[in-house]
């Protein structure tokens, strides 16, 4: 991995429907965990619930955030439906 | 003091040593959570916890600060249990020790509500029929925006 990266992480149905526990992703200036869901949803099938009708939760560097929460390189972003644990 | 974990835990261990908290304890407050047959889906055999390592376990240290400072707690416990689960089975405890049962009964109370809507834990139901990820409820998230 290089020093320029974001490591994307998924948790429970999204790990499930996107078969993806993690990947990584190039960090560009100014990239926010919005722009991340938005070039993550392009690639369609069940990427494209990343900007669907199903709220997505985001966390950077384990605290939550928003969709306009900026992003930079080494960050660790995550994404997760609504929690339901206890 | 916070574990999340897959195996079980003894309520009666975890009592005694809630009550070991000093002589300025006059109460302690406990709940259980345990795995029940129905949830969104009839007919759950069991669950399957999943939870994010690390933020969790911040996010809980989060919400026992908050209670301390809004309430008197001389010592919190919280246990989640992770991975799969069989009917009955024992799924989350909160415990706190407090001067007096009012403080003990909110904090625990508070912890296990905003535990609920705020901590990185997300539930699958296992039935006969196939599995469900359980979605977040109205009545919960009402539950821990009361206590804003």
């Amino acid at each position: 991995m290089s020093d320029n990266t974001i490591t994307v992480r998924f948790f429970a149905r999204l790990r499930e429907e996107l078969k993806t526990e993690q990947l990584a992703i190039e960090a560009t200036p100014g990239m926010t965990a919005g722009d991340v869901l938005a070039e993550l949803a392009t690639q369609g099938g069940p990427w494209g619930q990343l900007q669907g009708d199903q709220p997505v939760m985001i966390a950077i560097n384990q605290a939550m955030a928003k969709p306009g929460s900026e992003v930079k390189a080494g960050d660790e972003l995550a994404f997760f439906p609504p929690v339901t644990g206890g | 003091m916070i574990s999340v974990q897959s195996e079980d835990f003894d309520v009666a261990a975890e009592y005694a040593a809630l009550r070991d908290s000093g002589a300025g304890t006059g109460a302690i407050a406990t709940f259980t959570g345990l795995v029940r047959d129905s949830g969104d889906l009839q007919g759950v055999t069991g669950l399957y916890l999943e939870h994010y390592p690390g933020m969790t376990e911040q996010v809980i240290q989060g919400l026992i600060d908050d209670a301390s400072e809004r309430w008197d707690v001389r010592k919190a416990r919280v246990i989640h249990r992770v991975g799969r689960l069989a009917l009955c089975d024992q799924i989350v405890f909160v415990g706190v020790c407090s001067a007096h049962r009012g403080d003990a009964f909110a904090a625990c109370e508070f912890i296990m509500d905003a535990l609920k809507t705020s901590a990185p834990f997300w539930k699958k139901e296992i039935t006969s029929d196939g599995e469900h990820w359980v979605e977040q409820k109205e009545s919960d998230l009402a539950r821990s925006d009361d206590w804003k």
